[in-house]
Order: C-alpha cells, then structure tokens, then sequence
C-alpha cells in the first residue's frame, strides 16, 4: 500500500532525526524535558502540514526557478501563525522554545519535504506524508526529551519516577548532555534498527 | 560602554558559545567540519554574512518594521533578506573579489539554510540591542561559530585515525565528542557575568 508507506514512512525507516540527520538545531536546544520536545515536535508538524498542503496544491502554478525562495515565504507563513497560536495559548512554553519557534522556518525537514516530495505529489499524498514526518520527528524529540529529563531531573512529564531520594545528573539537562544523549541514541539506533 | 561592548564580545565568543551552548548552526557544525580547511573557509563565510545581515536586519527592523506596526511580518521578511542577501553578496564577490569568490563560493549558497544566521537577526531584536551592540554581537557570535567548528575540525582529523565501535561511526561520535567539546566550553561560564 503505497499511501500507508507515505504516512507511515517518517515514524522509523525514513524518520528525520534519527535517520536522515535532518533538523539537529532544535532537536538539541528544546528537549530539556520530554513536554518541550513533544510541544516543538507538534508545532513542527503543524507548519509541516500546512506548508505540505500549501505547496503541493500551487506546485503545477508555482515557476520551478523560484521554486525555493517561494516554499520558504509559505512556510515562514505558517511559522508565524504557529508562533502567535503558541503565544496565545500558553506563554511558559512560549517562553521555553523561544527562540526556536521562529527558527523552525529554517529547519532542514520542513524545506526537504517541501522540494522532495509536496512539490511532485497530489494533496492528499502530501498531507500524509507532512504527518507522518511530522509525527517521527515528534517521536524522537519526545524520546530525547524523556531520556534526558529522566537522568538530568528525575521525572517524566513532570512525573517523580524514582523518589525523592534520587540525586538528579544536572548535566543531562545542560548542553552538553543533549550532545551526548542524541550521540549515544544515534549509536542504538544503529545497533538495533539499521543492525550495522 | 566600552568595557561593556568587550564583555559582551567575550561573552559571545566563548561563554554562550553559539555552537557548543546555543544550538545554533549545528547542521554545518556537523556536516562541514571533516577538514580544518573548510571549516575556516565555512567560518568566514558566516562572519562575513552574520555581520551583513544582521546590520540590515536591525536597519529593517528599526525604519521599516516598528513605524509602520507590522512587527508580525518579521518573520517573513527576515528570512527573504538574508536568503537575498546571500545571493547579493555572492554576485558581488564573484565580480569584485574573485580570490576570496573562489575560496567562499561553495559555502555561501549553504549558508541561507544555517540557522545560526536568522537566529542572531531575532536575538538583537529581542534584547534590544543598539545599532552597534548589535555589530559586536554579530561579530562575536559567528567567530565563537568559527572557533568551535575549527576545533571541532581539529578532533575530527584526529579521530579519523581512531578505531570507532562500529555502531558508534559517523553522526554518533561527532555528537559524543560535540557533547565534550561543550562540556570544555562550560568551563568558561564563570567568565562573564550577563
């Protein structure tokens, strides 16, 4: 089923972070917990779909010369929505992604799906494909945020997981641990799913 | 003011270094930083485009955006002027100054997609930086961006040589030894007080 694998695609055996490398900036900034990697993650997806659809229903009008500067004012259309969405909705996490909210306009997935696969497929295919990239890409934040919020804070989603007794690695939290963390889970990957 | 501008340059450069404590540009910090020689070539292209853009940026943002109240469009129109920006400053270099054209060229196009670019443009505008705190923060951030790279560069060449457990080759370690080289980093901290 050719339409399943365009949805399906982005969760293991195409997905973004894990696989392609694409999109490292904020996978690395936002998940200090498991709730701000899903948060960046969904906001992610959402100017994912949007720009997904958008381009895909244009693509026979768009000139293929200034494809590129054109699929970059679409998405950053939807960064700004997004933006003011996340804004209103709730200022902590608005103040915890930051920086990283408008930054998603340059993030690498968004403007790859763009020219790979929105700009040569019909809608619906497109829609697919934009959740299902979007939902892997969600999928490894979550789990970056969760290892580390596990090791750096002791807690899942704000959750105490081992006591009150349990002495917290600050240094999963801070930079350096992001490093770290995506490095060792990268190395898994390789061990368990690409068996290298 | 002066003492403060050379705090803030430190402060740039090593303490929230970019690369190692921001997480800005680490696309190109993974993806070029195999040869000390790129990396300098790659670094100097972002110092030289960093600085450019992020003098318009503030000049769009202080005459343009703020009088007329369409500050939501920043967004928007800080991504066309840097990716226009960067073909500006490629046709210009290719006619004017074709040695450095040559020693640039294949970086530049790369450089509209770093994120550390549009990530400085906003920073100066959310700090509120003047006109000329927001130069030496430009200059600052993307040398500490050169600085890192380099030395990023400088352990890769070495660890080519280095037998890797085979899961770990490639993205795994250069993230490991990132996460190291950021652990360094955080020694500066105590260096300036923000």
């Amino acid at each position: 089923m050719s339409i399943m694998h365009d949805f399906t695609k982005g969760f293991i055996k195409e997905n973004p972070i894990l696989i392609l490398l694409l999109g490292m900036c904020p996978t690395l900034a936002v998940t200090t917990s498991a709730i701000n990697g899903l948060a960046m993650g969904l906001a992610a997806t959402a100017v994912l779909l949007g720009s997904n659809m958008m381009i895909s229903t244009f693509r026979t009008i768009i000139p293929a010369k200034v494809r590129i500067p054109i699929f970059i004012v679409i998405i950053a259309t939807f960064v700004t929505i997004i933006d003011f969405v996340i804004h209103s909705i709730d200022y902590k996490l608005y103040k915890a992604l930051g920086l990283f909210i408008p930054l998603i306009v340059v993030n690498c997935i968004i403007l790859a799906r763009a020219e790979a696969f929105a700009s040569k497929h019909p809608i619906f295919r497109s829609i697919l494909d934009g959740l299902g990239m979007g939902l892997g890409f969600s999928l490894a934040l979550t789990i970056l945020g969760a290892i580390r919020e596990i090791l750096g804070a002791g807690t899942i989603f704000g959750i105490s997981v081992f006591g009150v007794n349990y002495e917290p690695c600050l240094l999963m939290i801070l930079p350096p641990g992001a490093f770290i963390a995506l490095g060792i889970l990268l190395g898994a990957v390789n061990k368990f799913i690409k068996k290298v | 003011m002066g003492i403060e501008l050379v705090l803030m340059f430190i402060g740039a450069v090593l303490v929230n270094n970019f690369v190692l404590v921001r997480f800005l540009g680490i696309c190109p910090f993974l993806g070029v930083s195999k040869k000390v020689d790129t990396a300098i070539g790659m670094g100097m292209a972002v110092i030289f485009v960093v600085t450019m853009s992020s003098i318009v940026t503030w000049l769009v943002q202080k005459y343009i955006l703020v009088p007329y109240n369409i500050g939501f469009l920043q967004t928007i129109v800080f991504i066309l002027i840097i990716a226009s920006l960067v073909q500006l400053v490629e046709i210009v270099m290719e006619k004017s100054a074709p040695a450095l054209y040559e020693a640039l060229g294949v970086f530049l196009p790369l450089i509209a997609t770093n994120c550390a670019i549009l990530g400085l443009a906003i920073l100066n505008i959310q700090n509120s930086y003047n006109f000329i705190e927001s130069i030496i923060f430009a200059i600052g951030g993307s040398i500490g961006f050169t600085l890192a790279l380099v030395l990023m560069a400088g352990i890769r060449e070495r660890l080519a040589l280095a037998s890797v457990p085979k899961p770990l080759q490639g993205a795994s370690i250069s993230l490991i030894t990132a996460g190291l080289l950021s652990l360094a980093f955080m020694g500066f901290s105590g260096l300036v007080k923000m």
